[in-house]
């Protein structure tokens, strides 16, 4: 507990103590004729002096209607009209209700803010010879720093001296150490676990990664969710509605019936739930939450509005190359002619490509063990090689090569072929594609089941391998051949035809997608360490190249948005009810005064679970 | 341009939206930020009006929540 914490509940307490002997007393001399209501000031003035300071600054200032004004008129037209012990009670518990605030909302400020901790407070460096303890910041360009185990690295650079396992998580998300040793390049916001090193720094503060992602997190603030901003306009009018039904309740059934203290104090009981504070503070704080508990886990949002936006996504688009697959080529089909084998057929191509520098050559040099060393090898651009081997003269490449050199070969396949003759006669085609990323089928399916109703693959590939590709993984749509800025029109086509409540999601690399990224209602960028841009482009940064990041950034959004709607239609049930109560009094001032700050407490508590998502 | 400041003493978030509402007012201001959980201000201006802005600061902050401290 704070300073300012404790001397509230000393004040809490104190004012309760009071209380209890006010009413003691009163039991004891009332019968003989005393009035002491007027002691029952002094327990009020203990405990809600602030409020009412505060309210006066407040009206100086222009401002009505905030909280502090509330609980002032609601509590000294209590004592106008006699009830005093409930003035001072309804003081006491608005209190004891803004303390447990006042600590749930601190609490969780910490430990969100720790999960975004990712830089040290400190650094130690070397100067002239001695360790010195400096603030990251100051640390310059070719300084040497040492940072010892359970320190974060504060600076990136090359590691001089020692070696050690470092916890890179928050930077990218993946929990098994790396192991790095003399002359790895670190990078700042690692968290060193066992060993002692001494590092080169090569950048300075600024312009490490983690510096970039901790300005990002913390701009956040800039992008409020729709629904914040929904409440802050619902707040503006529902508080003065509720302060005018209750000067209406209070004036004109008092006037009809004459029971004027009967109906000011059912008045007072509205202007006690009219403080909408438990939705303007448990939403953002939902929001805060979700934006911490993905960051823990490598997911970077750029903003209350993305994750809100995120929660509403039934589209995902997904950029191919670098995102679904890894943007290696791999064999994916053999076609040996009928006088050939496999085996032979693959032996040949990787023979006559073993010098090929190509990724097409590369990848069929890769795929074969058994290859011979060509004599010679002469490339003829633009259509393939010929190599002289001990086995004959090998010719691989494309369709147009063999029909150059008269040798017949099938036209039925499509994609990305390499066609192979040796001596003049053909022996069979080799088909490449894209290898697909690990997991990227397992995480389609995930999103259907989060929801998301449509999947696009956009890639620049022909169509049959484009085709091949999203039949495999699951892709309900797929757009081939397209350039760069094919791909920014056909997501603009897109995003025009949706729902205007529905969101379209795009996943890139973010090298050369910047624009799509923008143009999308939420742009998501994969395997954003080291780079800048992709940080820069996207709503969203997923720190390492996992694809299932995808199925957790769209879980989180869901349960934030989930427990945001739980809060609001929580708070607003209660308050509605005790309205109700209210104007047929049914209820008296505490339960109106639980109804305010209990409610909040527990909206914080549950804002508190978006934290915890999995 | 942005700039940020650090702010100590920022008890809960809707003094933190109110400090916002006073520091998006200041003349010039194109959009101002306050995040409770870093307690930190954002602030987006010209360049030329920022100065004169970050003048005002302490003086509306004081204003309005009188309990926290801007650190410029």
């Amino acid at each position: 507990m704070s300073k300012k914490q404790k001397k509230l509940l000393y004040r809490i307490i104190i004012s309760l103590i009071l209380f209890a002997g006010i009413i003691i007393s009163e039991k004891i001399f009332a019968p003989q004729g005393y009035n002491l209501s007027v002691l029952y000031l002094v327990p009020y003035f203990v405990a809600g002096y602030d409020v009412l300071l505060g309210c006066f600054r407040n009206i100086k200032n222009g401002k009505f209607f905030d909280e502090e004004f509330l609980m002032t008129v609601a509590t000294v037209g209590a004592l106008i009209i006699g009830e005093y012990p409930e003035s001072v009670f309804v003081m006491v518990f608005y209190q004891t209700g803004e303390l447990f605030q006042n600590i749930a909302v601190g609490k969780s400020r910490r430990s969100i803010s720790g999960l975004m901790s990712l830089m040290p407070d400190e650094a130690t460096v070397i100067r002239n010879g001695e360790e010195e303890t400096v603030f990251p910041e100051e640390i310059e360009k070719g300084e040497t720093v040492i940072v010892r185990p359970g320190e974060k690295i504060p600076v990136d650079g090359i590691i001089l001296e020692g070696s050690s396992s470092l916890d890179m998580r928050a930077l990218t998300g993946e929990s098994v150490p790396f192991e790095a040793e003399k002359g790895n390049e670190v990078k700042a916001g690692s968290i060193n676990l066992t060993g002692i090193l001494k590092i080169t720094v090569i950048k300075e503060y600024a312009d490490s990664t983690a510096a970039k992602i901790l300005e990002l997190v913390e701009n956040s603030t800039l992008n409020k969710a729709k629904t914040e901003r929904f409440l802050t306009r619902f707040s503006r009018y529902y508080t003065p509605a509720v302060v005018i039904s209750a000067l209406l309740l209070a004036v004109i059934p008092s006037v009809i019936t004459g029971d004027w203290k009967d109906w000011v104090y059912r008045a007072l009981i509205f202007l006690v739930v009219s403080c909408p504070c438990a939705l303007v503070i448990s939403v953002p704080l939902s929001f805060f939450g979700g934006i911490g508990g993905a960051s823990k886990k490598g997911i970077l949002i750029k903003g209350a509005n993305f994750l809100e936006a995120l929660g509403n996504a039934r589209t995902f688009v997904f950029d191919k190359t670098g995102t679904l697959t890894t943007g290696e080529f791999s064999v994916i089909g053999v076609y040996p002619s009928k006088d050939s084998s496999e085996d032979e057929l693959l032996s040949l191509a990787a023979s006559s490509e073993y010098y090929s520098l190509h990724p097409i050559g590369k990848s069929i040099a890769a795929a074969v063990n058994n290859v011979t060393v060509p004599d010679s090898v002469k490339e003829h651009s633009g259509f393939g090689v010929e190599a002289q081997t001990t086995h004959g003269v090998i010719l691989s490449g494309n369709r147009q090569f063999m029909k150059n050199n008269g040798i017949a070969s099938p036209d039925d396949i499509s994609g990305t072929v390499v066609y192979v003759a040796l001596d003049g006669v053909y022996k069979g085609c080799i088909r490449l594609g894209d290898t697909l990323k690990r997991d990227v089928k397992t995480a389609l399916t995930k999103l259907k089941q989060e929801g998301i109703r449509s999947t696009v693959m956009l890639t620049g590939d022909n169509d049959v391998a484009a085709r091949e590709a999203a039949e495999k993984l699951g892709i309900s749509d797929y757009k081939a051949s397209l350039l760069p800025d094919g791909k920014a029109e056909y997501v603009k086509s897109l995003t025009e035809k949706k729902a205007k409540n529905e969101a379209l999601v795009f996943v890139g690399d973010g090298i050369n997608d910047a624009p799509v990224l923008a143009l999308s209602d939420v742009g998501i960028a994969m395997g954003g360490v080291g780079s800048d841009a992709a940080i820069e482009a996207a709503d969203i940064v997923i720190m390492d190249d996992n694809i299932g990041k995808c199925v957790t950034a769209v879980k989180i959004a869901k349960k934030t948005k989930r427990i945001v709607r739980q809060n609001v239609i929580f708070a607003l049930g209660i308050k509605f009810a005790v309205l109700i109560f209210a104007f047929f009094g049914l209820t008296n001032m505490w339960i109106g005064v639980l109804a305010d700050v209990g409610v909040a407490v527990i909206a914080i508590l549950n804002a508190m679970r978006t934290m915890k998502i999995k | 341009m942005k700039k940020t400041f650090k702010i100590e003493d920022l008890d809960c978030p809707n003094c933190a939206a109110k400090l916002e509402k006073a520091i998006g007012s200041i003349e010039g201001v194109t959009r101002a930020g306050v995040s409770f959980i870093a307690q930190k201000m954002i602030i987006e201006a010209e360049e030329k009006d920022m100065e004169s802005i970050v003048k005002q600061i302490p003086a509306v902050a004081k204003k309005t929540i009188p309990e926290c401290r801007v650190i410029i």
